[in-house]
């Protein structure tokens, strides 16, 4: 691959270590992939964070970065973390842990990234436009990048996000080029996203992703899908989305006829998959291994929940009692309008707890609680892969009973 | 016997062959402490990469892989070189962090276990010496 006089300089050392290193990954990658050349990014989203993941090797790594003289180049924030930054204690989170993840956070911010610790960065002052060549991590972020906002970002690892940030380069591969983002086959939704309710859909939208993830995946097609169907959905429903068929199906990018920028200049392509109302159902069925009676752990918030999600939890709330333990997972930013629009002071009087700058898919929560509910159809994913969770899948306003101690299931 | 590959990390390294034909995945297959790989049913499962030139067709699994090859690497637990069929993000990065040479787009079926190497992962190519020994 050819590399501009800037680029050369910084993979040969001049500036500096942290640098180097950084180059020496995207070039790697680069090779690897074949790109052309390195594209110059505006945005920067780092995975990895959480101490649970990254363990003592991982925030070595980072610290020798930092240490070695990385600075952000461009606007860079992170995924969340292992626990609530400020509220740890509350959540049951060990000193030892706390200790560790503090170190891990300043290593970051020692380089110049924002410690904005979310997976919703675009909710959160980390919102590329249209066309923008970008390195984002979190697998969900990157598909509403690409998708929603037409945005272009490969699905980053932490370190390759980090390489990204220090030099303000990615290598030109997939989601970067033109013909890798025109979708290969077409996705006909046919089921009903409805179920009678008045709630939000943000459960359907992650089980229509489960399904979606699941047959593009079984199909061995490259995972690019033109869905055609959906008449209307909102900004919640879409994150749901797009979480759910990144962890299902791999997918960094799709296009929804009348709902995402590039559906209007996408052909569409003349293989289909149907996706019926059995689908959806199975699909709601597969997330559902648990019962009501053994859901000892809520949560919403997988994606972190927007600010609607959280008015609208405050008002489900209000002068009323939960009794099982019920984790809200959102992002900073999100909290502090929170405080002071008062939603904070009801949902924290019903008992409920924030968990602010973390979720439950990186916290270590492992062998605390056995059964979750949650609107979430990648947290069920994760709930079982990473801890053993069984889980019970319900609409928001359900899961929000389901917390009162007042389900119908 | 010369094999052609390409450079993913650079450096010159010899050690005997730890071949596998079954995928790697370091985060949770591989203890980061003794370097033995834990996954269940791998063929190599209870071997210990540890100063040996790992060779395998490509890593799978998480990309936070990558780490646990530099904490390989920092325990002295760490293969000296890296040769697969077709490198991936996790391993390619891995070895950079760590500093282990790699090359990739080797014929591996071409080596056994046991075999000594040596690695030119800047000239991405390895030579194999079936017989010779340290």
């Amino acid at each position: 691959m050819k590399l501009t006089n800037e680029q050369q300089a910084m993979l040969d050392g001049k500036h500096g270590k942290a640098t180097r290193k950084a180059m020496e990954i995207l070039a790697a990658l680069g090779t690897i992939y074949a790109a052309e050349r390195m594209l110059p990014v505006t945005s920067a989203q780092i995975a990895g964070v959480s101490y649970e993941n990254l363990g003592e090797a991982g925030l070595e790594f980072l610290s020798e970065m930092a240490e070695n003289g990385g600075k952000a180049r461009v606007l860079t924030t992170l995924n969340p973390a292992g626990m609530d930054i400020e509220n740890w204690q509350a959540l049951g989170i060990s000193p030892d842990f706390a200790e560790n993840q503090t170190r891990v956070l300043s290593a970051f911010a020692a380089m110049g990234i924002i410690t904005t610790c979310t997976c919703t960065p675009y909710l959160s002052g980390n919102l590329p436009h249209f066309g923008e060549h970008i390195a984002w991590a979190e697998s969900s972020a990157v598909c509403f990048a690409n998708s929603i906002i037409g945005a272009r970002t490969n699905r980053e690892g932490g370190p390759s996000a980090l390489a990204a940030a220090l030099t303000g380069f990615t290598p030109g591969y997939g989601m970067h080029l033109d013909p890798e983002r025109q979708p290969v086959v077409t996705v006909q939704v046919k089921a009903r996203l409805a179920d009678g309710g008045s709630g939000p859909r943000t459960h359907l939208f992650g089980a229509l992703g489960r399904v979606i993830g699941e047959k593009l995946a079984a199909s061995g097609l490259r995972p690019v899908p033109f869905i055609q169907g959906i008449e209307q959905a909102s900004l919640e429903e879409l994150k749901s989305f797009c979480a759910s068929v990144a962890t299902y199906g791999g997918t960094a990018l799709f296009h929804m006829e009348g709902v995402t920028p590039e559906s209007t200049s996408a052909a569409v392509p003349s293989a289909i998959i149907q996706i019926t109302q059995p689908d959806l159902e199975a699909a709601i069925q597969a997330l559902n291994d648990g019962t009501s009676a053994e859901v000892d752990f809520v949560s919403l918030g997988c994606p972190h929940l927007s600010l609607a999600e959280i008015d609208r939890l405050a008002s489900l709330l209000e002068g009323k009692q939960v009794v099982k333990e019920f984790w809200i997972t959102t992002s900073r930013p999100n909290k502090q309008v929170a405080d002071r629009m008062g939603y904070t002071q009801v949902i924290e009087a019903s008992g409920a707890k924030f968990a602010v700058d973390t979720c439950c898919v990186v916290a270590p929560i492992k062998g605390r609680f056995h059964t979750l509910a949650t609107d979430s159809a990648k947290a069920c994913y994760y709930a079982y892969a990473k801890n053993k969770f069984k889980t019970v899948f319900m609409p928001f306003d359900q899961v929000v009973e389901e917390a009162l101690g007042r389900s119908a299931t | 016997m010369k094999l052609q590959g390409r450079t993913i990390y650079k450096g010159q390294v010899q050690g005997q062959a730890l071949v596998t034909h079954m995928g790697i995945s370091f985060f949770g297959g591989v203890d980061p402490e003794t370097g033995v790989i834990v996954e269940k049913g791998h063929e190599l499962e209870g071997q210990s990469v540890q100063g040996k030139v790992l060779v395998f067709p490509t890593g799978k699994g998480s990309t936070v892989g990558s780490y646990t090859l530099y904490r390989l690497k920092k325990s002295g637990a760490a293969p000296v070189g890296i040769i697969n069929a077709e490198c991936e993000t996790i391993t390619a990065v891995g070895c950079i962090i760590a500093e282990i040479p790699c090359i990739d787009h080797i014929p591996i079926e071409q080596i056994h276990s046991g075999a000594w190497l040596e690695i030119d992962g800047g000239d991405g190519y390895v030579k194999i010496h079936p017989f010779k020994s340290q």
